[in-house]
């Protein structure tokens, strides 16, 4: 190829990269790398003001704050609970969908429904379900299944107050995980299943032998996309609970935002920011490493 | 003997199957379909609860009453022109950036696009304290274009991510032929690439739109003026003030969700998750 046009090819490049390129690097970039900064700060909120710089003396108060602990735990709970939750009833799902043609459609789009609904939305709608004691929860609990006496204040104890959050984020991600499983069952030659059934593979082996370690790639790429949605956890927090009682339900995000925007604390906001994206990267490269392994082992 | 066995055998899978569909499918709407149930129900603190799934005395009162509140005709094109603006630049900038990796060599080029990998990893919230700082010094807090200009910035890596793929796969001797006809790459990308397209693009729009539709948090941090708020920014509001009131609460969100869901239905046809599913081969 000659140069002018090896020029021209990269000015054409610059021309299609530029408008999303500078958004990109303004607006996403920037303040990524510009929070990183602010962490080692005690960040001054007054414009002009000098903010006075405390190196990793956020980091420190992070990892001795019982909230923040708090937050950890009730995260990596969440992505502990809804990312197993949400992958293997979308498989069950997907799978059952994949045998059945009639009304598959229709199927679909129903268990697509919670997927495309406003998470705020669904998280008021959750809060009413489990209200106390006049929710549809705990009547059904207590007066159709009589498997309790009284109704469960769900959101006064720390240790009910997760369920609905947990129950909402499985039940709006299955209907996802259901879609991206079932492109890639389709994908599966039908020849496989039947020469395994030839040679009297039973439907278990069949899944286990054939299934999933054709569709790894999917699992793989679902449960790290999963995980990063469980570490993202914020809205149904906020709506559902507020971190409460008594900031017992906070998670990351959310006690990253109060320490923001309620206590102005930016440079404490960023560093608890920071830690999570470091958990989040490490874990998810770990996962891939971990899964990425050749088909034939 | 054994043939009517297996045959019998198989519809009593089928129909297990079925059945397990069914009621994985009940518990899927049953939530929504409660949602629906108790915006036409009349909510005070007098009258008994009323847990059944059809309303014991109904009344479509919250509709009109919600509709006519001060400004939630607002929040709704509000919301309306926010989302339909972002989505149009966020397909096109996307695309346009998506074509420059599938197709051309410039420097940093891995770089870049190693870094919008990155940025998928990092919460989505990471940056929001430099945001709303930058959205304060440049004059885009408290306005509906600057929160456009954030919601299309923020979901550029990932529609960027996923388009590279899909026109990674796209045949290259059709734009060969373009080039030598004397079209340019603007012929190829405008005329040729994007009509080729339209699935992945469709795929792209809905999510984004449904991404922009339920916006929460930006709204809430960047937005103060009461006629520029978002419709999850007032529906989150109107919980916070009528808490009793249900009825009311709900009949705003299925007044935001019901259009979506027809959209959603009416154009379902177009998108497929053998987009996604094709990502992740790439």
């Amino acid at each position: 190829m000659n140069i002018s046009l090896r020029k021209q090819r990269i000015l054409y490049a610059f021309i299609f990269l530029l408008p999303g390129l500078l958004l990109y690097l303004i607006f996403v970039i920037y303040p990524i790398l510009k929070t990183f900064q602010i962490s080692f700060y005690e960040w001054n909120i007054i414009p002009g003001e000098p903010s006075e710089w405390v190196g990793v003396g956020n980091y420190i108060r992070a990892l001795n704050d019982p909230v923040v602990r708090i937050s950890l735990r009730n995260t990596f709970m969440y992505t502990l609970v809804t990312v197993p939750g949400q992958l293997i009833l979308a498989l069950i799902v997907a799978l059952l969908m994949n045998y059945i043609t009639r009304g598959s459609t229709f199927f679909r789009t129903i268990y697509y429904l919670p997927v495309i609904t406003s998470w705020v939305v669904v998280s008021l709608l959750f809060n009413y379900l489990f209200q106390s004691p006049k929710g549809i929860i705990n009547h059904i609990l207590m007066n159709v299944l009589h498997l309790i006496a009284e109704p469960i204040p769900w959101f006064m104890n720390a240790s009910t107050a997760f369920i609905p959050i947990e129950a909402l984020g499985i039940w709006k991600g299955i209907g996802w995980g259901m879609v991206v499983f079932l492109a890639a069952l389709k994908s599966i030659p039908q020849e496989l299943y039947e020469a395994a059934a030839i040679d009297g593979a039973n439907a278990w082996q069949r899944l286990i032998k054939i299934t999933l370690p054709l569709i790894r790639p999917t699992l793989v790429f679902l449960s790290v996309i999963l995980m990063i949605g469980g570490f993202n956890v914020f809205i149904s927090v906020v709506l559902i609970t507020r971190g409460g009682p008594l900031q017992r339900t906070e998670v990351m995000l959310s006690y990253m935002y109060h320490q923001a925007f309620d206590f102005l604390d930016f440079g404490y906001g960023g560093a608890t920011a920071f830690i999570l994206a470091a958990i989040i990267i490490t874990l998810s490269f770990i996962q891939i490493r971990f899964f990425r392994r050749p088909v034939g082992d | 003997m054994s043939r009517i066995f297996i045959a019998f055998d198989k519809y009593l899978k089928k129909i297990m199957v079925y059945l397990i569909i069914v009621l994985g499918a009940v518990g899927m709407v049953i939530p929504l379909l409660y949602m629906l149930s108790t915006s036409f129900k009349r909510h005070a603190y007098s009258l008994a609860f009323d847990p059944g799934l059809i309303p014991t005395n109904p009344t479509i009162s919250n509709y009109p009453k919600v509709w006519q509140m001060e400004h939630f005709q607002i929040y709704f094109k509000n919301s309306l022109f926010i989302a339909l603006t972002s989505v149009f630049f966020v397909v096109l900038l996307s695309s346009m950036m998506a074509y420059a990796f599938a197709r051309f060599e410039f420097p940093f080029k891995e770089i870049i696009f190693f870094s919008i990998l990155l940025v998928l990893m990092v919460p989505n919230m990471i940056g929001i304290i430099p945001q709303f700082l930058l959205a304060k010094t440049l004059g885009l807090r408290n306005s509906l274009w600057g929160l456009i200009i954030f919601y299309v910035a923020g979901s550029i890596p990932f529609n960027t991510f996923l388009l590279r793929g899909f026109f990674e796969a796209l045949p290259r001797e059709l734009e060969d032929a373009v080039l030598i006809d004397g079209g340019n790459y603007f012929t190829i990308f405008f005329r040729m690439v994007l009509p080729l397209s339209t699935p992945a693009l469709a795929t792209v729009s809905i999510f984004s739109f449904l991404g922009f539709w339920d916006e929460y948090i930006l709204a809430l941090t960047f937005i103060d003026d009461v006629s520029k708020r978002t419709l999850p920014i007032a529906i989150a509001l109107l919980h916070g003030q009528y808490a009793t009131e249900w009825g009311l609460v709900f009949a705003a969100s299925l007044i935001a969700v019901i259009p979506v869901i027809v959209v959603f239905v009416s154009l379902q046809r177009y998108f497929s998750g053998g987009i996604i599913a094709g990502a992740v081969k790439g």
